[in-house]
């Protein structure tokens, strides 16, 4: 119900009174939201002139984006992107289950697990790739202390394998974003109806059966918003990279938000660069969109049962 | 003077009218409840007499003074809320006096109010507490004690006691309404139990899809209503309607209920309208007036009348037994004396104040005598 | 949910969970203990072992002495910088939420649900759509490779966040409280301030955690808009580990890293369970 206020009175000098009231509520939301609508408007324009070190006037069409999407940088970022985004996406929320699972099931120290487990999210992406890039260095990281127990011939290079780098960012990646699945999971593990798990202990499920049939079919909602999310910054993905490989070896760790600085910084192509960072929203487009609509269609046909 | 003037108001929100030109004139002193089932816009009347929401035409006035642009602080009224809007942060004290520092008043006169108000409710022991230590029925007394201290000209009330349980409300009633006999301020009261209305009013607004059935006392609301959505809203179980006949002639009319034997005929309000003779009519008669052959009716100078009835069910309720009957071929309840025993399937006999009878008109739907 | 099932499984049970957290803290037990070695020990051996001698010098040197692109004064300069942008920048962008967040939910006016939906929208639009656009903004009001031009975005970029928080937690107050206010009459600030701030501590203590792990952790704004010795710990985190020395100095490098990651880590241990409310919240979009 609104509760405008009534009839406005006439006189200016009330409407003056309210001055402070307006300035305090419009000025920070009209920053807030129009900068999130100018800028994504003036990236765009960006990215249809010939812009290079400075943003210039002209209008080149999708010359831009022909451009980046021929290059062989943003070829092997949006690959990487597809490996990498499956790759952690669905990973971390496996590992989130599990863990979720784990710690559903009443444990002693549940709070001090849930701690150990949620702890990474706490610290910066650049703090997580400078310790795992420590950790997987071969020389020296895992494989040289496994090499100095006597087991010569082991190897854990992938950070400088051209074919396998990628993956140490999604192992990086899960460690610290397990931790928010497992939270989310957990939620709703708990939220399962209490009566629903009592009628099937009642008709004799054993526990895993009641976690395959019963609590878990209705956790889907969750499973799928936590993907949403997680794909979300997947493709958001910076800092982690730079920290961990710097997009090596090579660029066979490249990925969409690094091209986009490095277009932009780097080559000194802001119109490129500005593409780029186009084609990154459009990607999170294509997964924020359906998934919106999906939620939106959900909610109508939950009001009109 | 009146209390509260309010002038063909209509509110419309987007292309829904949720009030359709209502017109209350009330006292000063009174006692006026509103009461309506969900929907039929009257805590919306209320919100736009506190000026919580503005009117989309007509004028409220509230003690001689049109305030449809005057802000709710400024109208000189109180309201006390059925969650009660207690400040959870704040103490009982706090409570009571913020009105009072928000318009500034001076602290000595403060305190002075709320020792006096407090003695009133009998919470001066609660004042240091804060809501969530409150009982309900402590809660709703400090809101009144809120309200009470600002001395308004009009008090308004939004279902107060719907969030109390059977008990506590009964006693909420009898204090809120010891309250105005003691205080005398003009009150608008909005409820959805009827009971509440004929209990605590001196006047009863029945209010149904934004429109005003009728306003008036609680007597002439329960014997007299307006039309049959009054009569079968107030009362509980509410008033019998059903389908008759208007014969008889001029003078001597007659009403009459049924076809070939299941035949029942009752003498008809001697100042209906002659024209009526001869046409379909509904009859309206409360299950209080159908009663136990032995029942006097009043002072009994009026001869009552004995009717024979086939009983379908008896609904016994320890103080009374209400019986589901058939009167000519139509479903209706009575109400007789506990002890008195029926059987499913056979014929009672009844008695029936005549007195009583209403009858309405089956197009209008209001009542024609 | 369950706490039944045989010895064995609980035993099982107990041991994963163990060990899957021996596994989460190994990077973090593996820089604390690399922090207190010296360089020639981990050169030596690896990166993951015991400290031989204990270097706790190297703390020392990462705060004060270690040279990280042509300046030699430890990480300290950038902890200050770091620090001289996330707070204030999470109290102003707290407040302001608070304030936008409190007119959205309990004051209706004309056009709140627009505003809304684009304050909430910040919250999705990629870092990299807005980089140039800050750039200029930055030049133009001449904040440019400034501490104060930090905290100007992040101010502005965190209130998506810190709008939405206060919002979805101010919708919940009573209408009928509101009303009452009115009667009372009690306006704008009045009421935020006697009424409505006292119900928001578990509100914004969330939102203040979360505002300050997200920009104490921030690391792409940070390297672009500032430079050299302008620049947050993140930025300097990775000039850190890139810099080129004789021996490399992974002692005193994890020393740095453990002081630069001390601040979020503290925040979580000790806000732990609003942290989790934060996620959870944050998340119901």
């Amino acid at each position: 119900m609104s509760l405008t206020a009534p009839s406005p009175a006439r006189s200016p000098l009330a409407g003056l009174k309210r001055l402070p009231e307006f300035l305090v509520i419009w000025v920070p939301l009209l920053l807030s939201a129009g900068h999130v609508v100018v800028f994504t408007v003036w990236t765009t324009w960006i990215s249809f002139t010939p812009s290079t070190l400075v943003p210039a006037e002209g209008w080149v069409g999708l010359r831009n984006y022909t451009n980046v999407l021929a290059t062989r940088n943003w070829k092997i970022a949006f690959d990487n992107l597809l490996l990498f985004g499956c790759g952690f996406v669905i990973l971390t929320a496996l590992v989130g289950l599990a863990l979720a699972i784990i710690l559903d099931q009443r444990i002693r120290g549940e709070n001090v697990l849930r701690s150990i487990f949620l702890y990474p999210m706490a610290v910066s992406f650049v703090v997580t790739g400078t310790v795992w890039s420590w950790l997987l260095n071969p020389g020296m990281g895992i494989q040289k202390l496994v090499n100095s127990w006597g087991w010569e011939s082991f190897r854990f290079d992938w950070l400088i394998d051209r074919d396998m780098a990628i993956w140490t960012i999604v192992i990086a990646g899960i460690w610290q974003s397990s931790g928010f699945a497992m939270a989310l999971f957990l939620a709703g593990l708990r939220s399962v109806e209490a009566d629903l798990i009592k009628a099937a202990q009642i008709d004799g499920a054993g526990p895993v059966r009641i976690y395959t049939r019963v609590i878990l079919p209705t956790l889907w909602p969750i499973v799928i918003a936590v993907m949403v999310i997680l794909l979300q910054f997947a493709i958001k993905t910076f800092d982690l990279v730079r920290a961990l490989t710097g997009g090596g070896p090579g660029i066979a760790t490249q990925l969409p938000a690094l091209v986009v600085y490095d277009f932009m910084f780097q080559r000194g192509h802001l119109g490129r660069g500005s593409a780029a960072a186009v084609l990154m929203l459009l990607t999170l487009l294509g997964v924020l969109l359906p998934y919106g609509a999906w939620k939106y269609y959900q909610r109508r046909r939950a009001a009109n049962v | 003077m009146s209390a509260l003037i309010i002038r063909d108001l209509h509110k419309r929100f987007g292309n829904t009218e949720v009030l359709k030109g209502i017109n209350l004139d009330i006292d000063s002193g009174d006692f006026t409840v509103l009461v309506g089932p969900s929907g039929c816009g009257k805590s919306t009347l209320l919100n736009i007499i506190a000026g919580l929401e503005t009117a989309t035409a007509g004028t409220i006035e509230i003690g001689g003074r049109v305030v449809n642009a005057i802000p709710p602080k400024d109208r000189d009224i109180a309201m006390v809320f059925q969650t009660y809007a207690l400040y959870p942060s704040m103490t009982v004290r706090q409570n009571i006096t913020f009105g009072m520092e928000c318009r500034n008043i001076p602290k000595p006169q403060q305190d002075e109010a709320v020792a006096r108000v407090a003695r009133l409710l009998q919470i001066e022991p609660l004042l240091a507490r804060k809501p969530a230590q409150l009982s309900g029925g402590q809660r709703q007394r400090v809101a009144m004690g809120r309200a009470l201290v600002r001395d308004p000209k009009l008090f308004l009330f939004d279902e107060p006691l719907s969030n109390l349980d059977a008990k506590l409300r009964v006693e909420m009633r009898m204090e809120i309404k010891q309250l105005h006999a003691r205080i005398g301020t003009s009150i608008v009261y909005v409820t959805h139990d009827q009971i509440e209305a004929m209990t605590m009013a001196t006047r009863i607004a029945v209010m149904h899809q934004g429109e005003v059935q009728q306003f008036a006392d609680p007597d002439t609301v329960y014997n007299r209503p307006a039309n049959l959505f009054v009569a079968r809203f107030m009362g509980a179980p509410p008033m019998n309607t059903i389908q008759a006949r208007l014969e008889g002639e001029p003078g001597r009319p007659i009403v009459v209920v049924g076809q070939g034997d299941t035949t029942v005929k009752l003498p008809a309000p001697a100042s209906i309208d002659a024209k009526w003779l001869g046409k379909p009519v509904v009859l309206g008669i409360r299950p209080e007036c159908i009663a136990e052959p032995t029942r006097q009716f009043g002072d009994g100078s009026t001869p009552g009348l004995t009717i024979t009835a086939p009983v379908e069910m008896t609904e016994p309720t320890g103080a009374e037994t209400i019986v589901v009957m058939r009167l000519g071929g139509e479903k209706v309840l009575g109400r007789v004396a506990p002890d008195i025993r029926h059987t499913n399937g056979t014929t009672g006999t009844f008695a029936v104040d005549t007195r009583k009878l209403c009858l309405f008109d089956p197009q209008t739907e209001r009542l024609i005598a | 949910m369950f706490n039944s099932g045989s010895p064995f499984s609980r035993a099982i049970l107990y041991a994963v969970a163990i060990l899957l957290a021996i596994g989460y803290l190994i990077p973090l037990v593996v820089v604390l203990l690399n922090s207190v070695r010296t360089a020639e020990e981990i050169a030596q051996t690896s990166m993951i072992g015991w400290p031989r001698d204990w270097a706790f010098h190297n703390y020392v040197a990462a705060w004060a002495d270690y040279c990280i692109a042509q300046t030699c004064s430890g990480i300290r300069p950038y902890m200050l910088n770091s620090a001289l942008v996330t707070l204030p920048a999470t109290l102003l962008s707290t407040l302001l939420g608070a304030v936008a967040g409190y007119a959205i939910s309990l004051w209706r006016f004309k056009g709140d649900t627009w505003i809304f939906a684009l304050v909430t929208l910040g919250v999705f639009l990629p870092e990299q759509m807005r980089l140039i656009p800050w750039t200029i903004v930055l030049r133009d009001v001449g904040l440019t490779n400034t501490l104060a031009g930090l905290v100007m975005i992040h101010t502005i970029q965190g209130m998506s966040f810190t709008t939405l928080f206060c919002r979805n937690y101010y919708v919940a107050i009573p209408q009928d409280l509101m009303k009452a206010a009115k009667i009372d009459g009690a306006g704008f600030f009045r009421i935020f301030h006697r009424i409505v701030l006292p119900l928001s501590p578990p509100i914004l203590i969330v939102t203040v955690i979360w505002q300050f792990t997200h920009i104490w952790n921030e690391f792409l704004y940070g390297v672009t808009f500032t430079t050299g010795t302008q620049q947050p710990v993140t930025a300097a985190l990775i000039a850190l580990s890139a810099s080129v020395a004789d021996v490399p100095q992974h002692g005193v490098q994890s020393a740095a890293v453990v002081v630069a990651a001390l601040p979020t880590l503290l925040v979580y241990l000790f806000g732990g369970r609003y942290f989790v409310r934060g996620l959870t919240a944050g998340a119901v979009k």
